[in-house]
């Protein structure tokens, strides 16, 4: 060994190591998160349990379309970012700036129509709280369903702003030529957490938007 | 060991991570593991005193049968305050955080954790936890019970239920950082010739107590973040009238805090093991039996959460099946007990300051572990439920294991993160009167509880008088037990003989290094080719040889 | 373990099928399947995520640790819903 890499910190023995610490640090991570978010899969399924009427009609108040384009634009942004990965495993310094900025652009997309689905709630009250109504019998329910639709959607969407925010420093780095062949450990590690805040969106579709369909 | 005096005081002259740099700024920003562990060593010491003070109020209340210290409402707070801030803020990350933290990669002949900021900023995410809780204590306090049950404290309790609960949410991912640091620490930075079974079983046990906080922390988490989302915007999720459900907040505060009693007192069987094979000058007896069970207590350990709950109203279907389960991690602890006094059997025991530490957990781990499968048993259990038989059951098990550990540890260790010998004929004076006063603190509470002394009562019947006396007066001698060691072990940074690098001897890979080691743990990467507690085969060691076998046991090989 | 590059063509292959899958499940919750509808959303939900986790985050491709973990988390995820399901699926029992 002649010369350290410079992005080699101090405590491993060679890169090798360091990146095989990082992959494994994300995943037990990764593994925290699905705990996480398991807490609320699990309220939803007792409280679901319970109220299997009320939320199949406070359901239908969520727009179908909006939620599953935002289905699609996630998992093409999956595609973008694997895409950035393996444009950085073979050394492309624009392709992976590339695929990131579509990443981001992917991102942005979807917190955008989430936010007009979060403004068109505030505008029919249906927020829980004081101002939400909902028609009886089954206002209680709904409103249980509503707290946990913004609960999961919004612990969701604060993982995709986060999400967003570390790929734009990729990029930075990206576009500064960081990345190379030999070290490329940062794009990797945050594909992963991309992917799973893809995820648990694939899971929270159809347990939120689909429910109430069928007649 | 004698106890160094003044006049002569021998000073350390190589570079250690100790005086390697000077300065507020050095400590507060370092990454070095050994520094970031007594920063939490300071943290969690000033937690303890804290929540030992709660403890004192509540013993000084209970020494009249009118309670005439407090009102009702103020003792409420006392017993609240009193858990969070021991529960969350001293036991949690005691063994953890200080010992594993420093002792994890000189174990594994590593020269750091695998992620030195994210530890550091482990230390700082404890603390904002902590000056939340704190700020809820200073602004009144909280009622709820350490267990923040709904739609209590949700709804109806009038206290700082939101500044406290954040406080907890937010030192839980400090543990989380910390288990996940340990994870990948232990599989990817081990040294050269550091298989898996060559790991001392304070690395095993911390490994399994990570696994727990990693997968149990983040449930608890979201639990206690969607109380406090549920009080501030009026929500509906464990509050019944509004169609929720009381009892899904204890399935999952449960799911994690059960779980946690394991984070307390897994590494202190680790930390045990340690001493006993030193002590005893023995190879372990079972090695692989034991780090199996350190899993095994892990992970059924997930499997049995509502066995606090049987008198909360859920399914006594399930109530069957968590029964059954409970009783189940009684077979893992009971192996490490036989594996341990396998252990102690024939060898060379000598009475050091941490083997009666080492020796005071298992007895007090064995009663608080025998009177949890009382509590595991369906029918017994709700007869004693909510009564001071499950109080003292599981001070027995936190304190009398987990503290008992942990002091232990931090006696055994001493040596090899100040570079000095405490005082030792003082240190064992306080190991006994620590034993003596846990003792009669607690002891009386399980005959209380079986009585049918209900818990976290303000004021009692006059007949409970006696003991609730018993009880006070222990606690006052238990606090000098925790007194003596802080004053000995401070005196003895500066004043106490040094101790050299492997003083006891021991065989473990952090004591080929010096004393306190060097900032990078070790001045050539280390190589191990020996199996761990293998007294008899180290003539590295200068060990005196094990006292020769008696009997017909004698191995043929050593004729 | 060198890293394994995964050829661009597999990922548009499996965004392809994601695709699909989101449409397959919103055109069964169209249809009454009484309670089975539920069971099919899960297991086409859980098959995206399967081709998620085992193509884009290269999971088939791992060390066998890897693929231990995410076992882990997933059978920790169960233990917590079966157990907690086991007190709220036999009250009934009780009354009957």
């Amino acid at each position: 060994m002649s010369q350290a890499h410079s992005a080699l910190a101090e405590q491993f023995r060679d890169l090798e190591q360091q990146r095989e610490a990082s992959s494994l640090g994300m995943w037990v991570f990764l593994v925290t998160e699905i705990m996480f978010f398991g807490g609320l899969f699990m309220v939803y399924t007792v409280a679901r349990a319970m109220h299997p009427a009320g939320f199949a009609q406070a359901s239908r108040h969520l727009d179908v379309t909006l939620g599953g384009t935002n289905t699609a634009v996630l998992i093409c942004s999956s595609l973008t970012m694997a895409l950035a990965v393996y444009a950085s495993q073979v050394g492309r310094r624009r392709m992976l700036a590339g695929f990131l900025a579509l990443t981001i652009a992917l991102g942005c997309v979807f917190l955008v129509i989430k936010a007009i689905e979060y403004a068109d709630k505030f505008h029919h009250h249906l927020v829980p709280g004081s101002a939400f109504s909902f028609a009886a019998p089954e206002a209680r329910p709904a409103e249980l369903f509503f707290s946990l639709y913004f609960a999961m959607t919004g612990l969701h969407a604060l993982h995709m702003i986060i999400g967003v925010g570390v790929v734009a420093v990729l990029l930075v780095k990206a576009w500064r030529g960081r990345y190379t062949i030999e070290y490329h450990t940062p794009v990797e590690i945050s594909g992963l957490y991309w992917h799973f805040v893809d995820i648990i969106w694939i899971f929270l579709f159809p347990l939120l938007y689909l429910i109430g369909l069928k007649r | 060991m004698s106890t160094g005096t003044g006049a002569s005081v021998p000073t350390l002259g190589h570079e250690n991570y100790l005086n390697v740099s000077y300065g507020v700024k050095s400590w507060l920003l370092t990454t070095d593991h050994k520094r970031i562990a007594l920063l939490y060593l300071v943290s969690i010491t000033l937690f303890f005193f804290l929540g030992g003070a709660f403890a004192v109020l509540i013993r000084l209340n209970l020494l009249t049968p009118q309670g005439d210290l407090v009102s009702a409402e103020t003792y409420n707070k006392f017993f609240t305050m009193h858990g969070v801030v021991m529960i969350f803020f001293f036991l949690i990350p005691s063994i953890p955080a200080v010992l594993g933290n420093f002792l994890i990669p000189l174990m594994i002949g590593a020269k750091d954790l695998a992620f030195p900021r994210l530890n550091l900023s482990s230390w700082y995410i404890f603390n904002l936890g902590g000056l939340f809780t704190l700020y809820s204590i200073i602004r009144g306090g909280v009622d709820t019970g350490w267990t923040f049950y709904t739609p209590y404290s949700s709804l109806y309790s009038n206290t700082h239920v939101v500044a406290t609960v954040v406080g907890i949410f937010i030192t839980g991912f400090s543990t989380i950082l910390t288990g996940l640091n340990f994870i990948v620490t232990i599989h990817t930075m081990r040294a050269p010739g550091m298989t898996w079974f060559r790991l001392p079983l304070f690395v095993w046990t911390h490994y399994a107590t990570s696994l727990i906080m990693i997968l149990g922390t983040p449930v608890v988490a979201i639990t206690l973040a969607l109380v406090a989302v549920e009080r501030v915007f009026h929500l509906g999720i464990f509050n019944p009238a509004l169609g929720g459900d009381p009892v899904l907040f204890q399935h999952l505060f449960w799911f994690y805090s059960h779980p946690a009693v394991y984070i307390m007192v897994l590494p202190a069987m680790g930390v045990t093991t340690e001493l006993i094979t030193t002590f005893a000058r023995k190879k372990l007896f079972g090695y692989h039996l034991v780090a199996a069970a350190s899993f095994g207590i892990a992970v059924i350990g997930f499997f049995v959460w509502a066995h606090h709950m049987f008198v909360a109203g859920v399914s006594p279907y399930a109530a069957m099946i968590f029964s059954i389960l409970s009783y189940l991690v009684a077979i893992p602890s009971a192996v490490k007990v036989f594996n341990w006094m396998a252990t102690l059997y024939k060898g060379s025991v000598s009475w050091a300051t941490p083997m009666l530490y080492g020796l005071g957990f298992i007895g007090l781990f064995v009663m608080g572990g025998l009177t949890g499968l009382f509590l595991a048993a369906l029918g017994l259990d709700v007869h004693v439920h909510d009564t001071y038989f499950v109080v003292a059951h599981f001070h027995y098990i936190m304190v009398g294991g987990a503290v008992m550990g942990y002091l232990g540890g931090l006696h055994y260790w001493w040596p090899k993160i100040s570079g000095r010998l405490y005082p030792e004929a003082l240190a064992r004076f306080s190991a006994i009167v620590l034993f003596v006063g846990f003792n009669l603190t607690f002891f009386p509470q399980f005959i209380l509880g079986y009585l049918g002394m209900p818990r976290r009562y303000h004021a009692y019947p006059p007949e409970f008088q006696v003991l609730n006396v018993l009880s006070t007066a222990g606690a006052s001698i238990l606090g000098i037990g925790y007194l003596l060691p802080m004053f000995y072990l401070i005196w003895s940074m500066r004043y106490g003989p040094v101790a050299g690098p492997n003083p006891w001897p021991a065989t473990g890979l952090e004591w080929q290094t010096p004393s306190p080691p060097p900032p990078h743990n070790f001045d050539v990467t280390p190589v191990v080719s020996w199996e761990p507690y293998d007294f008899a085969n180290r003539p590295d060691l200068k060990y005196p040889a094990p006292a020769p076998e008696l009997g017909h046991f004698q191995p043929a090989a050593q004729d | 373990m060198p890293e394994h590059i995964v050829p661009p063509k597999i990922y548009l292959v499996i965004c392809g099928i994601l695709l699909v899958l989101t449409f397959v499940t919103w055109g069964v919750a169209l249809i009454d399947l009484g309670p089975w509808n539920i069971v099919v959303a899960l297991s086409i939900a859980f098959c995206k995520a399967t081709l998620v986790a085992l193509f884009f985050m290269h999971v088939r491709y791992s060390p066998r640790r890897t693929q231990l973990v995410v076992v882990a988390g997933i059978f920790w995820l169960g233990i917590m819903i079966l157990l907690t399901m086991s007190d709220y699926l036999t009250r009934p029992w009780l009354t009957s």
